[in-house]
């Protein structure tokens, strides 16, 4: 986000702030879902930002583009789609979980799972040594030891 | 003249730093007690040296030397002298100087203040300090120069990018530094073990303070970025799951399952392979942190150095250091035999735990880092991994992490019983419970993010104050009170640093689930409404600053008709970089902040506005400077300062009293 920002910032002039107050629609309920979408979709041009939050031209055309799919009474799956076909996955900040991305996905659930069982396994054997470590003779003394 | 001094002292210090890496090594193994004698003059020469090159450097900012290179790409005569300053570490080269003698400082300080240890770790850890610092001086020399002449020097600089000439980010990447470097200590420490052969409760208590150190320095650097973020960027984002936030936040997190994993092998002499792992982990994350930064080759928006160059020589000390202390790891793990015992249920349970679920949640933030990076190479695929990925795979672990913490911190040692615990913190859970309930009563929407995140932080919080109060023991009120005082400051630390960590999660909730903002066009005299508040824009106009052009407007914020603040929003231009910036104006408050934005005039009249309502904002940085209070607590327990006691009696033993 940050520098790229300025990147972004230096190539236009002067700047639009992001969402611009003749970008949002009259209906509440669909700017907010315009919204919400906005921030899923990433700049083209300017890497780090979503275009919601973004400065530049093609971000404004995006958003702009995402509201006119919404009044036009698109469900937000649909939406979405509609841009990622024409701008490509890389639009996407969240990565479906097909194909080669399930790996991304289940990383951290697979790691949990593997340093989980790691864990469990090493802290049975830290637990087994402990029931080792009386025997029952020794039992039998403490029980003596503790009478008197 | 200056310069050529402070270049030829970062060539001597690249020679010291060869003889600090080989002599020591060599002494410890042949137990030849002069060479390794050499590591602590050599250390300190080392730092000597690296500071003039600094002094330098800075010198030549300060007075504008504009026949250095890197003060015309970065400095400018019009520069407020704090910029002038920060602009030494706001560039590739200066900032890898602060890099080289931050990690020097540390190794300087373990030279002199590590009169406890035993002669032989001592050289091995100075050696591998001074391994560190060959591969850094000699990356600092042969590819970033700071030093580098002009032939023809121009009258002025192009001045250093406005958005860093802020104090928020003055001295967020120097905090960042000593909290990346600090952990080349644990790195250095973890190797020295592997060489002897032996890791021990010692040990541990001598890793534990420069972990605890490091960690504490991330934690402010991380805030003080995501400070500036807010305030800065103009719409109050605090954290945006970039490449390079990620690559503060990997070390920050192994640091923090380090520094919990030390402690059993400090108490318990347990968990010994997997503390020396940690410590070549987190370190090893830096060292990927540097790369990502500085390489260029995940497309970040930090703009330092993008020379491929660079990048290749960074992975190369990376595979060199990490492959090494690796390889070295899988000789010699074996002998690290575990001496503690304990049961399934205990304290040390909970720590493993603890590391697993950290350590797992760095390894989702690093996959998701490099994610866009393995696509592409293996698959040709164009894709971005963004903060709906984090929030949907990161956040399961922190709720997890923070739904254990209060019972697994008051779990005593070897064997214990939950229910026993749990009895003591039925008080705490109802009490989150209710802030829970609290919270989702008063909000309009039906967001579960808020008060799940009041719930949980409110159970941290709680927890934390349970914990306290059960170290206290048993008996009448008024001892239990008086037995506060005097507990070790090592539980204060533990309970500040939880508490702290609740405080956080509570604001990260609130600021995502109840922030409400406003986009709005508002001619000069007009009102609006900006949640329960009215604010007016009274007027706009221009000013000139010492290096900037600025539009400024006045707007009064009212409740009830009565004013609570007049906030000042700018809209910047820097004419030498031709850069504009907005400089949101903010009405800090415990509970909220209000948060006025500026954007362009419009054709019919008026001005662009946004407003934002950010509830328990401050929260955030409350939250993180807890956490590291609790690290410095910590850090000034008495069982560290008795040992940092002894060896500076044993080093200068002054007339007794």
């Amino acid at each position: 986000m940050r520098l790229i920002l300025a990147l972004c910032l230096s190539l236009l002039a002067f700047p639009a702030l992001a969402v611009q107050p003749d970008e949002v629609l009259p209906d509440p309920a669909l700017e907010a879902r315009a919204r919400a979408i906005s921030q899923l979709l990433r700049c083209p041009v300017c890497q780090g930002e979503n275009i919601d939050d973004s400065n530049a031209d093609i971000s404004r055309d995006l958003r702009l583009l995402v509201r006119e799919r919404l009044v036009a009474g698109d469900s937000d799956d649909a939406v979405i789609d509609f841009v990622v076909d024409r701008y490509g996955e890389f639009v996407l900040f969240e990565p479906r979980a097909t194909g080669s991305n399930l790996v991304l996905w289940l990383a951290g659930p697979g790691m949990l799972l593997l340093g989980g069982i790691a864990a469990f396994a090493f802290l049975r054997r830290r637990a087994a040594q402990q029931t080792e470590a009386l025997s029952a003779e020794e039992e039998a003394r403490l029980k003596e030891i503790l009478k008197e | 003249m200056i310069s050529e001094l402070g270049h030829f002292a970062l060539v001597l210090a690249l020679a010291v730093a060869v003889v600090q890496a080989v002599v020591p090594l060599i002494g410890a193994q042949k137990r030849w007690s002069g060479w390794m004698a050499v590591a602590d003059p050599a250390a300190v020469v080392q730092f000597v040296l690296i500071a003039v090159a600094f002094g330098a450097l800075t010198w030549a900012f300060v007075t504008s030397d504009f026949s250095l290179r890197l003060v015309v790409l970065n400095s400018h005569t019009d520069k407020p002298m704090l910029y002038k300053v920060s602009g030494v570490w706001g560039n590739h080269e200066g900032s890898l100087l602060l890099w080289v003698l931050i990690l020097a400082a540390y190794g300087s300080a373990a030279a002199l203040f590590g009169g406890n240890l035993p002669a032989t770790l001592k050289a091995r850890v100075l050696s591998v300090q001074g391994m560190i610092g060959v591969a850094f001086l000699a990356f600092l020399l042969f590819t970033s120069n700071p030093f580098l002449r002009l032939a023809e020097p121009p009258l002025n600089g192009d001045d250093l990018n406005p958005l860093l000439q802020d104090p928020g980010l003055a001295f967020h990447p120097p905090f960042l530094y000593l909290g990346y470097v600090g952990l080349s200590m644990a790195f250095s420490f973890a190797v020295a073990a592997l060489i002897e052969g032996r890791v021990d409760a010692a040990w541990a208590r001598w890793v534990r303070p420069w972990t605890l150190a490091a960690w504490i320095f991330l934690t402010i650097g991380i805030a003080l970025g995501s400070w500036w973020a807010y305030y800065e960027l103009g719409w109050g984002g605090f954290w945006f799951w970039d490449p390079v936030e990620n690559a503060s936040f990997m070390p920050w997190l192994f640091a923090a399952a380090l520094l919990h994993s030390a402690i059993v092998v400090e108490k318990r002499e347990s968990l010994k392979a997997w503390t020396i792992l940690l410590s070549i982990l987190a370190f090893g994350f830096s060292l990927i942190g540097t790369f990502i930064v500085r390489s260029g080759v995940i497309t970040s928006v930090h703009a330092f150095a993008n020379d491929p160059e660079r990048g290749v020589f960074i992975l190369m000390i990376l595979g060199v250091f990490m492959g090494g202390a690796l390889t070295l790891f899988a000789a010699r793990a074996g002998a690290m035999e575990a001496k503690g015992i304990f049961a399934m249920v205990s304290r040390e349970s909970a720590l493993v735990v603890n590391n697993l679920l950290l350590a797992v949640a760095a390894f989702v933030v690093f996959v998701g880092t490099i994610w866009p990076l393995v696509a592409e190479m293996l698959w040709d695929r164009k894709l971005s991994v963004g903060a709906p990925f984090f929030d949907a795979a990161f956040s399961p672990f922190m709720i997890g992490l923070a739904v254990l913490l209060p019972i697994g911190a008051m779990l005593p040692w070897k064997r214990a019983e939950v229910g026993r615990v749990f009895r003591q913190l039925i008080p705490a859970l109802i009490l989150a419970v209710a802030c829970g309930l609290l919270a989702w009563a008063l909000e309009t929407g039906r967001s579960a993010v808020g008060p799940v995140a009041a719930a949980l932080g409110a159970w941290l919080v709680f927890g934390a104050l349970t914990d306290l109060w059960a170290r206290t023991g048993r008996g009448a009120v008024r001892g239990r009170l008086q037995r506060l005082g005097r507990l070790p400051r090592a539980d204060w630390g533990r309970v500040t640093a939880h508490a702290g960590l609740g405080v956080t999660m509570i604001a990260v909730g609130a600021m995502n689930a109840w922030a409400t903002e406003i986009i709005k066009v508002v001619q000069v005299g007009e009102s609006f409404p900006l949640h329960g508040y009215e604010v007016t824009l009274n007027k706009v106009e221009q000013v000139e600053g010492p290096n900037y052009l600025s539009t400024m407007a006045e707007m009064a914020v009212r409740r009830d008709g009565r004013e609570v603040a007049v906030l000042y929003p700018e809209k910047r231009v820097y004419p030498v970089q031709a850069m504009p910036t907005t400089e949101a104006a903010l009405d800090y408050g415990f509970f909220r902040d209000i948060y006025l934005v500026i954007g362009d005039p419009q054709d019919n009249g008026g001005w662009a506005i946004r407003g934002y309502w950010k509830p328990l904002a401050n929260w955030l940085w409350i939250g993180a400077a807890l956490m590291a209070l609790g690290g410095l607590l910590s850090l000034s327990d008495r069982r560290y300062r008795v040992a940092a006691g002894a060896a500076r009696r044993a080093a200068a033993p002054v007339a007794a009293e």
